[in-house]
C-alpha cells in the first residue's frame, strides 16, 4: 500500500477513464489496508481508489507500478479478488496513505461484484499501455527507473516464479477442461449431423413415420439443444415435455391473468413463472413453445402476437369485443386517453395498454392525434 | 433377399441409433459435468469458449431448461435467472430512459440487484442472455454505440437512421440538428423526423431553454454521466 499517492482524482487531459467499480476494499498484502470501502476507478494512466463517505480521501497509484496481476476467487463469506503484485515505489514518489510497507502486493476486494469486468479491462490496459503514448502534464512517477531495478531483483523473483507456477497449473486444468470439452464437441456434432439426415427423411416421406417417432425426435432434439429443422403442423416444436408445460401454466396463470385485467406481456409471464420456480427454470423457447399448444390443447389460454412483435399470453374468456368496447368506453368516457393514462386506469401496464388502444383503432373505433407530446387517442366520429 | 426398403424404414432405424448415441452422450456429459462444473460455474471465460463451440457445431445450449447441458452443467439456470433480473431492471427504468439503456449500466444494476453472494456476471454473459430473451418478442435488441452497446427492451422501431443519431449523442449525451446536419451532411427535414421519432418513443427530452439552440438529451445515455461519483470539482469541470 505504499505505492499508492494521496490523489485529487480527476483525470488528465490525455487521461481517460475506463471502468469503475463502487463496494472495492482495499489490503495491503494480507492485511485489510486501513481505509474502508471505495470506489476503484481504472483509467488509462492510474489506478485511482476513493473513500465512498469521505470524498476527500483519495489515493492513486500509476499503473507502471504493476508487475503482475491474478484474480483469487470468492468463497462462502469471502469477496473475490483481484491480487496486483507492484515494484518498490520510486524514491520520488508523493507521499500516501503508506509510508512503507511489508508487502510487494496489494489486493482489490470486490465486495459488490464487478470483478470479472475489471480485471478484464486491467489486462487490456496491461497489454496496450496506454500511458507510454500519452504522458500526462504532471509527471507521474513511473518507478522502473534504474534504481527500482536494482532492488527489484531480490524479492520480487521469487514471487513472480510463484506465480508463474501458479498460473501453469490453472491453465493446465483450463486446458484439461478444454480439451474433455473438444472430445465432447465432436460427439455432439456427429450426433448433428444424425439429426440432420433423420429431418431430411421425415420431411420426404412424412407418411412413414408415425406422429409418436416424430414427438420421439423432437425431444432428442430438445436433448441435445438442436434447432429443430422439421415443423409439424399440430404440434410445431412441442414435445411431450411442452404439453405438460402448457398444462402447468393453464393452472398457474389463472389467478394473474384475472389480477391483470386478462392479459400479460410473456416477458412477465417469464419473470412471474421463472421466479416461483426458484430452480430448474424455463428458458424463453420453453415458455414460447408450452403457450404455443396452449390452443391444441383445449386450455383456456391463448398466446397472441400484435403487429409490432409484442407477445402476450390472454385468457381466452377475455374476448376481443369486450376489450374493443372498454377501449372505446373509457376513451369516450374521458374525452381522449394515451397510453399511460389508460394503464392507470385499468391497473394494467403501460405496453398492453398502448396495443388494445391500437387494437381498437385497427377496428376503427378510434383515432389517434399523434404529436410530439405524445400519442393520444379519440372516439372516431367519422 | 427383399430390397426397396422405404425411406420410412431407413428413418426408423436412424432414429433407434440416435437414441442409443444419445445414451451415450449423456453418460459422457455427466463424466464431463463431475470433472468440470465447477469451471463452467467460476469461469467467464471458460462460459465464453463453450458457448463459441457449441454454436460452431450447431447446438443451442441454452435452448431449453430440460436439454443435457443445462441439467448437467447447469448453464441454463445461470442465464434464464439472468434473463429475469435484466427483464426487471429494464421495466423498472423504462419510465426514465424510453427502453433504452448502457450495456455499462444494465451491467451495474444487475450486479447490485444480484446481492453480495450471488455470483459475478461479465457483460457477455448479459449479451447472451439479452440474445436469448429476443424469442420472446418484447424488443429486445442491441444497437453498438461508442464501441459497446445500447440496449433496447421495448419494440419501438429504431432503424438506421435513429441508430446514427443514436451514436452522435454518444460522446456528450445529447444532440442537436446542426449536429446532425454537419456530422452527417442530412437536411433539415430528415434530422428533425428522426428527432421527432425519438421523442414520441420517450428515448429522447427536449431542452429547448438550452442556449444556442435546441438539445435533445437522451436520458439513456446521459445517466453514464451522472453515475460517475463526481467530486464537486468534477462535476464543475465536466458539465457543458
Amino acid at each position: 500500500m505504499d505505492r499508492f499517492s494521496w490523489s485529487n482524482g480527476l483525470l488528465e487531459i490525455d487521461e481517460t477513464l475506463v471502468i469503475q467499480q463502487r463496494g472495492v476494499r482495499l489490503y495491503d498484502g494480507d492485511d485489510k489496508a486501513k481505509l474502508d470501502l471505495g470506489v476503484a476507478l481504472l483509467s488509462t494512466h492510474r489506478l485511482i481508489w476513493r473513500d465512498v463517505k469521505n470524498h476527500e480521501c483519495c489515493i492513486a497509484m500509476p499503473l507502471s507500478q504493476i508487475i503482475f496481476f491474478e484474480e483469487q476467487a470468492g468463497g462462502i463469506g469471502k469477496s473475490a479478488k483481484i491480487v496486483v503484485h507492484l515494484h518498490p515505489a520510486p524514491a520520488n514518489k508523493e507521499p500516501g496513505p503508506y509510508q512503507h510497507s511489508k508487502y510487494s502486493f496489494i489486493k482489490l476486494s470486490f465486495k459488490e461484484h464487478g470483478q470479472i469486468e475489471f480485471h478484464r479491462r486491467l489486462t487490456e490496459e496491461m497489454t496496450q499501455k496506454r500511458w507510454e503514448n500519452t504522458p500526462v502534464s504532471q509527471p507521474i512517477p513511473t518507478g522502473t527507473g534504474p534504481q527500482a531495478g536494482r532492488t527489484r531483483a531480490v524479492g520480487i523473483v521469487g514471487i513472480e516464479r510463484k506465480i508463474e507456477e501458479r498460473r501453469k497449473e490453472t491453465d493446465k486444468n483450463i486446458s484439461e477442461a478444454f480439451e474433455d470439452l473438444s472430445k465432447l464437441m465432436v460427439k455432439a456434432k456427429e450426433m448433428v449431423e444424425l439429426s440432420r439426415s433423420i429431418a431430411n427423411k421425415i420431411k420426404d416421406k412424412q407418411g412413414d413415420i408415425t406422429e409418436d417417432e416424430t414427438i420421439r425426435f423432437k425431444s432428442y432434439l430438445l436433448s441435445m439443444g438442436i434447432a429443430n429443422p422439421v415443423t409439424r403442423e399440430t404440434h410445431g416444436s412441442g414435445t411431450h415435455y411442452h404439453m405438460q408445460l402448457a398444462k402447468q401454466l393453464g393452472d398457474m396463470l389463472q389467478a394473474p391473468l384475472e389480477e391483470r385485467g386478462g392479459m400479460m406481456a410473456l416477458t412477465e409471464v417469464y419473470c412471474l413463472v421463472n421466479r416461483a420456480r426458484g430452480m430448474e427454470l424455463l428458458s424463453p423457447e420453453d415458455l414460447l413453445n408450452a403457450c404455443k399448444m396452449f390452443e391444441s390443447l383445449k386450455l383456456p389460454l391463448r398466446l397472441r402476437v400484435f403487429d409490432s412483435g409484442v407477445m402476450v399470453v390472454q385468457l381466452q374468456s377475455h374476448s376481443e369485443e369486450e376489450m374493443i368496447a372498454s377501449a372505446l368506453d373509457n376513451v369516450s368516457d374521458k374525452g381522449s386517453l394515451t397510453a399511460e393514462e389508460f394503464a392507470k386506469l385499468l391497473g394494467l401496464s403501460v405496453l398492453l395498454s398502448k396495443e388494445r388502444l391500437l387494437l381498437a383503432e385497427k377496428m376503427g373505433h378510434l383515432c389517434r392525434d399523434d404529436s410530439v407530446e405524445g400519442l393520444r387517442f379519440y372516439p372516431n366520429l367519422f | 433377399m427383399r430390397r426397396g426398403v422405404g425411406a420410412g424404414a431407413i428413418a426408423k432405424k436412424k432414429l433407434a441409433e440416435m437414441s442409443k448415441q444419445l445414451e451415450t452422450f449423456k453418460s459422457n456429459l455427466e463424466e464431463f459435468a463431475s470433472k468440470h462444473k465447477q469451471e463452467i460455474r467460476k469461469s467467464s471465460q471458460f462460459r465464453v469458449q463453450f458457448q463459441e463451440m457449441c454454436a460452431t457445431i450447431g447446438v443451442d445450449p441454452l435452448a431449453s431448461g430440460k436439454g443435457f447441458w443445462s441439467e448437467m452443467l447447469g448453464v441454463g439456470d445461470f442465464y434464464y435467472e439472468l434473463g429475469v433480473q435484466i427483464i426487471e431492471v429494464c421495466l423498472a427504468l423504462k419510465h426514465r430512459n424510453g427502453g433504452l439503456i448502457t450495456l455499462d449500466e444494465l451491467h451495474q444494476r444487475v450486479l447490485k440487484g444480484r446481492g453480495k453472494y450471488a455470483q459475478d456476471v461479465s457483460q457477455d454473459d448479459l449479451v447472451r442472455a439479452i440474445k436469448k430473451l429476443k424469442v420472446m418478442g418484447n424488443g429486445f435488441g442491441m444497437i453498438p454505440v461508442g464501441g459497446s452497446y445500447l440496449v433496447q427492451s421495448v419494440p419501438a422501431e429504431l432503424n438506421m437512421d435513429h441508430t446514427v443519431v443514436l451514436q452522435l449523442a454518444e460522446k456528450k449525451g445529447y444532440v442537436t440538428v446542426s449536429e446532425i446536419k454537419e456530422s452527417l451532411k442530412w437536411e433539415k427535414e430528415r434530422a428533425c423526423h428522426v428527432l421527432d421519432h425519438l421523442l414520441k418513443e420517450g428515448l429522447a427530452w427536449l431542452d429547448s431553454q438550452a442556449a444556442g439552440e435546441a438539445q435533445y438529451w437522451l436520458p439513456a445515455l446521459f445517466s453514464e454521466l451522472t453515475s460517475r461519483d463526481v467530486t464537486p470539482e468534477e462535476a464543475n469541470q465536466m458539465t457543458p
